[in-house]
């Protein structure tokens, strides 16, 4: 059987997320930010145009960054450069593999620009990132092609509430086919609407075959170690930095967190000078049309 | 069975410590400075130099893994061998300064330019870890660009040195342990018990 994520071009892919494990992907909308990010050690950072809390603030459509605003990014830090495209504009992730980002994030933040197919991402040299809420979604995506996986969460909601639900959800689920028979993984398949190929994997590894990072709603260094307790092999941060009364300071406590997920000493040295975190939002009252994370499916 | 540390700050430090386990070592991951004093070799894993080189200085472990490779071996793929080197480009930055090689930075360029290859490493490393082709993962790979006096190279790509050793410690370019190959891994645990042979 041909195994997709054995052939060379889809492990160069996996192979930069397997780098950025253990570190914290940090959105930027300047140069200015992407030099803050770098040194307070963020191993990648996200370019846009808005950070999310603004996009949901704002309403329209948000699309793919300014290629300007990229490009000022990417040359003012060493590290990877990430850039966010509309789900399944397949055209905006070509100009972005053009402009040479590191990663593309086909992201439920943006607008959808089609709410039926995601982008063949097989077809692309540079790798992709997806999110998911729960198993079956994660495995459609890597099917895909998406190369690493990152739990959607509630995007620009500074709670960090469905980040934990969902790698609950996706860990939950992955444990739950490891004691399944053998027999018993078609119907499973066909209950989360993915590849069989991909179940039975999943089934004999107890894990994802792509890297599982966790996004949307993390806040503080505490929120950061939580959803690493809980399975996260890295961690994105929205607008938990930038829309902080202390974005360098929150910034190094998160990196430091998420180095020291497991040793609270560590964690309460993290935390101790950090003032109020970015405003956040109860998501029970927020209408479901306003949910970034339906967006998909 | 030897006890290897491996740096697990950030990066990709779990695949380092399955490949040492394979090769027959034992691996611990070290997060601070107290934890080197078990091991008797390092491994600094791949990942970015820069977050490394902030958690390093910011926990005070720079210093102690400084201390740690006067006296032990260190084995350090893609940004280990930058935190190795005694000159870093693209940009200039700290590094442990242990082996006598310059580096230069995403010398390949941006992520798209990323590829494995198959090498034929030098007759030096044939007869020392075997025979036969060697896959190299390079992502956003550094290039060494000046080797020492006292650098002997293992294994070249496209004429630049990816695979070398000087002293006691080793550095790769590349990252052996993302391949299931498990020579590279086998040569340095070797080249502990050689030292340790020398020394004892």
């Amino acid at each position: 059987m041909y195994l997709m994520y054995l052939d060379d071009a889809f492990r160069v892919k996996v192979g930069l997320a397997e780098m950025l494990k253990g570190g914290v992907i940090m959105d930027v909308t300047n140069a200015e930010q992407a030099r803050i990010a770098e040194k307070a050690g963020a191993v990648a950072v996200m370019a846009l145009e808005r950070v999310p809390a603004d996009i949901r603030r704002e309403g329209g459509v948000a699309r793919m960054a300014p290629i300007r605003k990229i490009r000022e990014i990417m040359e003012a830090v060493s590290i990877p450069v990430m850039a966010k495209c509309r789900i399944g504009h397949f055209a905006e992730a070509q100009i972005l593999e053009a402009l040479g980002v590191d990663y593309i994030d086909e992201s439920e933040v943006l607008t959808p620009a089609d709410e039926e197919h995601h982008v063949d991402k097989r077809a692309f040299k540079v790798p992709f990132v997806c999110g998911a809420r729960n198993l079956g979604e994660a495995l459609r995506r890597i099917a895909e092609g998406a190369a690493m996986i990152r739990t959607k969460g509630e995007a620009g909601s500074g709670n960090v509430v469905e980040a934990v639900r969902h790698m609950r959800a996706i860990q939950r689920e992955i444990r739950q086919l490891t004691v399944l028979g053998k027999e018993e993984l078609a119907a499973e398949a066909k209950r989360l609407g993915a590849p069989l190929e991909l179940v039975q994997w999943v089934a004999e590894h107890g894990k994802l075959p792509v890297p599982n990072f966790s996004a949307g709603g993390i806040a503080t260094p505490a929120d950061a170690a939580l959803v690493m307790q809980l399975g996260a092999e890295a961690v994105f941060v929205g607008s938990g930095i930038f829309k902080s009364e202390d974005p360098e300071a929150r910034a190094r406590a998160i990196v430091k967190a998420v180095t020291y997920f497991d040793d609270p000493q560590k964690l309460l040295e993290a935390s101790e000078e950090l003032g109020m975190g970015m405003p956040g939002l109860d998501l029970t009252q927020l209408p479901e049309s306003e949910r970034l994370a339906v967006r998909g499916w | 069975m030897r006890i290897v540390g491996v740096l697990a700050l950030q990066g990709d430090f779990e695949a380092h410590a399955r490949a040492l386990e394979q090769v027959g070592a034992r691996p611990v991951l070290v997060r601070k400075a107290a934890e080197l004093d078990a091991a008797e070799a390092l491994v600094i894993p791949g990942g970015e130099s820069t977050t490394m080189l902030r958690l390093l200085e910011d926990e005070g472990l720079f210093e102690a893994l400084r201390a740690f490779g006067r006296e032990r071996p260190i084995f350090g793929t893609c940004a280990g061998a930058i935190l190795l080197a005694t000159e870093v480009t693209n940009p200039t930055q700290s590094s442990l300064g242990l082996m006598d090689i310059a580096v230069e930075r995403n010398a390949y360029g941006r992520q798209i330019e990323s590829r494995i290859v198959r090498l034929a490493p030098e007759p030096e490393f044939a007869r020392e870890a075997g025979d036969g082709a060697l896959e190299a993962v390079f992502i956003r790979a550094p290039i060494i660009r000046r080797t020492g006096p006292g650098v002997r190279v293992y294994a070249r790509y496209l004429g630049d040195p990816v695979l070398v050793a000087h002293g006691r410690h080793m550095a790769a370019t590349f990252h052996p342990e993302l391949s299931s190959d498990r020579r590279v891994h086998r040569l340095f645990l070797e080249r502990i018990e050689a030292g340790n042979a020398r020394a004892g």
